[in-house]
């Protein structure tokens, strides 16, 4: 099996799929690993240093036309240098790793399609726990996060962290992470980590606890509303809790030297966080970096790619933020590729399993035909919480414990049944002690019922020693049996009860003590 | 002479002082008073009764039979006594399954003799017309009395290991046990319709089949289900000390049975929740050698396992800052439990946060590796339960699993095609480095391959989990 790795087409991509370090582990996955001339020079990994980790050097053609694989970083697009698309480049039934955003790129996977082309589209990859590795779009995302604080610190003419010096002193920056997904929590880090006060703000409860472990303060508004959407991701919120939001961030804004915006919602225009008002409401020289830039802006005024100034403030639309640090995107995006062919099988057993949920969600081309998106998953529950992008795990937990309860009303139903079936059969009976004494049973059982649960779990083994112990009140009952002579069966069995629940009752007490004394040292 | 009454008012008590027992067990500050009101309780149960049978309470006759019997009666009391404190004194904290096990055994044969001797010569007279109702109770006792004596016995030979823990099936056994509880009902109708009390012969082969019952249920449970066996059994004895209460027309044994029984139940409630496992299909047996292993689990290309020696693990330990241990039935096998404390005693000199994380059903018995902790002196507040330290795990440096495997197997979460799929599992494949102590790469009781071990953040220390704790100990001081 050969891998393409080739060169992004895209002005001002720095990234490439593969760095020398991922080549290495692709060949001792079993593939052979073609590397387009230049590929990785943007992202400062020379030719050299592919052929040293094993690859083999070769031009734009061959490395998408002699391959089995092609995997890259973006979309194919149209080759002005070469006068054709990308897609045409690819041999004939091959296959293709990259970001495609098949929504939006209806023409390219029609392209591809008439290629017979297999396509694995990175940004597909579902959201759960076994795939994190092969997340892409978190990768990236944490590195977007980082960055965008770089790029506001570059922009922001004074410090983040405090300063006392003997010319005078600086107050810390203060710093607002709108969405505090991957790329929000990445920005908190390196926020803190460079010094300044932050504060941030979601719409989704369950990420309260990250924040604050982050250590940025939580920021809610005060309406009931939880925005948590499926696969980890935010919804959209009702208009009153915009309006909310707005007169929220209008009213900190003044306090605030810079806000990082990230918030998105999947397959909707990016949602209009900060204001006109909220902008003018900042002070002069304050920094916004708007992540969302590419899908219109959380922030009014925001230009994709472009730093504006708006109202005395810099706006800054990057959207290329992972390429900006090239060389770790790479070779993160490079990981997430490796992960994802050692799913497929290796070199040794490559095939595209549509078994494998990962493989499906990712698969937009089969052979040409088309594939995405790809069915709902039978298991909802896999959808884990994982520690970049946690949401999901309080809902599972709160469905099980329903399902648990729901059993009750039945067995509650059975148990008066059979009592009532009971007491028709007893009051027949001439015994009248005999209900009295069902009575008592049944009042034990929930006592004890009642009681046992609370027993904490490191507790149960002493409790199986003491209710041992406590069974041994069966010698009551062969106490009962010694009326008659010694010579009679009955007593004799009467006796021999005796001996064998006592030395339940001392050994079980004995015991139990024992593990207790344990315990408390 | 002490009126009737006061006798009736010592049971009573007896009975609240064994629920404050139960109740004190619901935190381990509590828990030693629990356990002296259970001794209370018993002393004054055990005391009534002494007065009641010598005759020393108005309204009855002494009932003992004469001064041989008495001699007897004191003689039982004695030898018992002794040789339940030998028993406790002498167990090894790792064997209390043994011990717990092998008295259920007890209870239940008592309930078997007291039953039998019931039938013989009933201690309280039947009323007119009782006799039907009498009947059927002292067969019930007799019958869950004889259940719980056989197949404790056998559920403690699996413990000690005299007898494999693998599940004996034999082919149609479920039609095998139907069989044979058919014939105790059938023997039942011959028993309750008997006139006078001439059907010992009945209530005899009855006992009979219901030992074997007991021994061939306990025989088709597999060595992992035996946490959920032993609470089974203790809940049984339970009820068998309440069908001894109704045939005895005695409300403290009622009350006690009651209490033990659903006890018990509630155990293994927990217990077969902790293992995603229904109760029936747990008593149904049979479990990793059909039903489980035939998935993609199995057979599925794992790749390299990573191995580390003792030196390496000791340079992690000495790196990590968070840690958490992970214990199996493996550490209480190898009894390396001091060591580790020692290990952790160091590690917490050296400022490190160490935890221990609790599976409901790490080792055989409920709760046993907390027990097996606080033995070596592990300060209980750091070892914490499953619910309360999986969320924390990812935020570990270093998780150290001891002699467990399918506790922490992700395939339980992640492959829906395993046998132990949606049991829940501790996440240590979530932490940074996870280290397995383990002899061999061998299967756990479940029979299923374990893919924890094949993870990148995985290294695999192989050897005895006391000699390897050893090393590390020793590692860690030089």
């Amino acid at each position: 099996m050969k891998i393409g790795v080739v060169k992004e087409a895209w002005p001002d991509e720095c990234r490439v799929a593969a760095s020398p370090k991922n080549v290495q582990r692709l060949i001792k996955q079993g593939f052979a690993v073609l590397v387009e001339s230049g590929a990785g020079v943007n992202a400062s990994f020379t030719d050299q240093a592919y052929v040293d980790a094993g690859a083999t050097i070769t031009e734009t053609r061959s490395a998408w036309a002699d391959v089995d694989i092609v995997i890259k970083v973006r979309a194919p697009m149209e080759r002005e240098d070469l006068n054709l698309h990308e897609a045409d480049l690819l041999k004939e039934g091959a296959t293709l790793i990259s970001f495609i955003w098949p929504g939006q790129e209806k023409d390219l996977v029609e392209k591809l399609s008439e290629r017979k082309a297999t396509v694995l589209a990175m940004d597909c990859i579902p959201r759960i726990s076994r795939a994190q590795k092969m997340d892409a779009l978190s990768s990236m995302a944490n590195i977007a996060g980082y960055r965008a604080v770089l790029e506001a610190a570059n922009e922001f003419g004074s410090f983040f962290t405090g300063q006392m010096t003997a010319a005078g002193k600086v107050p810390p920056a203060k710093v607002m992470v709108v969405g505090a997904g991957v790329a929000g929590l990445a920005a908190i880090g390196a926020a803190r980590g460079l010094g300044a006060i932050v504060k941030a703000f979601d719409t989704r409860p369950a990420v309260e606890e990250q924040v604050q472990s982050m250590g940025a303060e939580f920021l809610t508004v005060e309406i009931e509303e939880d925005g948590t959407g499926s696969g980890g991701y935010a919804k959209e919120m009702s208009q009153a809790f915009i309006d909310a939001e707005h007169a929220l961030f209008e009213e900190i804004a003044s306090d605030i030297d810079i806000i990082v915006t990230t918030a998105l919602i999947p397959g909707r225009p990016a949602p209009l966080l900060i204001t006109e008002q909220a902008v003018k409401n900042m002070k002069q020289g304050s920094v916004i970096v708007d992540l969302a830039a590419e899908r219109g802006g959380n922030t009014a005024g925001a230009v994709a790619d472009k730093v504006i100034e708006s109202h005395g403030v810099k706006i800054v639309g990057y959207t290329d933020l992972p390429s900006r640090m090239a060389n770790v995107s790479s070779d993160l995006y490079g990981n997430n590729i490796c992960h994802l062919l050692d799913d497929m099988g290796k070199a040794a057993d490559y095939r595209v399993d549509e078994e494998d949920e990962v493989v499906r969600g990712a698969l937009v081309l089969r052979e040409g035909e088309m594939k995405w998106p790809a069915p709902v998953k039978k298991l909802a529950e896999e959808i884990k919480k994982t520690e970049s992008d946690s949401q999901e795990v309080p809902v599972i937990a709160g469905e099980k414990k329903s399902e648990e309860k729901d059993s009750g009303p039945w067995v509650m139903l059975l148990i008066g049944a059979a009592l009532i079936a009971v007491g028709w059969t007893g009051s027949e009976s001439p015994e009248p002690s005999f209900l009295q004494q069902i009575t008592v049973f049944v009042l034990s059982c929930f006592i004890g019922y009642q009681v046992v649960w609370n027993v904490s779990a490191s507790l149960h083994t002493p409790l199986m020693s003491v209710t041992n112990a406590i069974s041994g009140i069966i010698i009551v009952g062969g106490m009962l049996q010694l009326g008659g002579p010694l010579n009679q069966p009955a007593t004799i069995l009467g006796v021999v009860a005796v001996l064998f629940a006592t030395i339940n009752i001392v050994g079980g007490f004995l015991v139990t003590q024992r593990m207790l004394k344990m315990f408390q040292g | 002479m002490i009126p009737a009454g006061a006798i009736a008012a010592s049971y009573l008590v007896a009975a609240v002082l064994f629920i404050l027992s139960l109740g004190g067990l619901s935190t381990q500050k509590t828990a030693r008073r629990g356990n002296f009101y259970g001794i209370v309780g018993m002393l004054l149960a055990v005391g009534a009764t002494t007065l009641l049978i010598t005759g020393k309470a108005t309204g009855f006759d002494s009932l003992l039979g004469d001064d041989a019997t008495r001699n007897a009666f004191a003689g039982a009391i004695g030898v018992g006594a002794l040789i339940g404190g030998v028993m406790a004194a002498r167990v090894g904290m790792t064997s209390m399954p043994e011990l717990v096990a092998i008295l259920h055994s007890f209870v239940g044969l008592a309930a078997v003799l007291v039953g039998i001797s019931t039938y013989l010569a009933p201690a309280i007279p039947v009323s007119e017309g009782g006799e039907f109702v009498h009947n059927i109770e002292i067969y019930l006792d007799v019958f869950i009395g004889a259940i719980t004596f056989t197949g404790s016995i056998l559920a403690f030979l699996k413990l000690r290991g005299s007898v494999s823990g693998k599940p004996l099936t034999l082919p149609g056994r479920h039609f095998l046990n139907l069989l044979m509880v058919s014939a105790c009902v059938y023997l039942s109708i011959d028993f309750v319709t008997a006139e006078g009390h001439t059907a010992v012969e009945s209530l005899l082969w009855m006992t009979l089949i219901a030992c074997v019952i007991g021994f061939h249920m306990v025989a088709a449970i597999g060595g992992a289900d035996m946490p959920v066996v032993v609470s089974m059994l203790n809940s049984y004895s339970g009820w068998a000390a309440a069908a001894a209460g109704f045939m005895l027309k005695n409300d403290l044994l009622i009350v006690t049975g009651a209490l033990v029984g659903s006890s018990g139940a509630i155990l293994s409630y927990i217990m077969c929740r902790a293992m995603n496992r229904s109760f029936v299909s747990v008593i149904l047996g049979g479990f990793g050698t059909d039903g489980g292993g035939g998935g993609p689990a199995v057979t599925r290309e794992q790749g390299e396992v990573q191995t580390f020696e003792a030196a390496d693990a000791v340079d992690a330990l000495k790196e990590a800052s968070d840690i958490v241990i992970v214990p199996g039935y493996g550490m209480a096998v190898a009894q390396a439990q001091h060591s580790l404390s020692q290990v952790v005693d160091f590690l917490k000199e050296k400022g490190k946060t160490v935890r221990f994380a609790i599976h409901p059903v790490a080792g055989r018995l409920p709760g046993h590796m907390n027990v097996l902790l606080a033995e070596a002196n592990v300060d209980y507040n750091i070892v914490l339960e499953m619910d309360e330290i999986n969320d924390d795990l990812p935020k570990a440096d270093l998780v150290l699993v001891i002699g467990a495997n399918d506790i922490v197997n992700p395939d339980a979460l992640e492959d829906p095609s395993s046998p132990i799929a949606g049991m829940p599992v501790l996440e240590v494949w979530k932490s940074e480095t996870v280290v397995v102590m383990k002899r061999s790469m061998g299967t756990g009781y479940a029979g299923v391959q374990n893919p924890l071990f094949f993870k990148e953040n995985t290294r695999m220390l192989f050897g005895d989990a006391k000699v390897v704790v050893d090393q590390l100990l020793t590692g860690l001081r030089s």
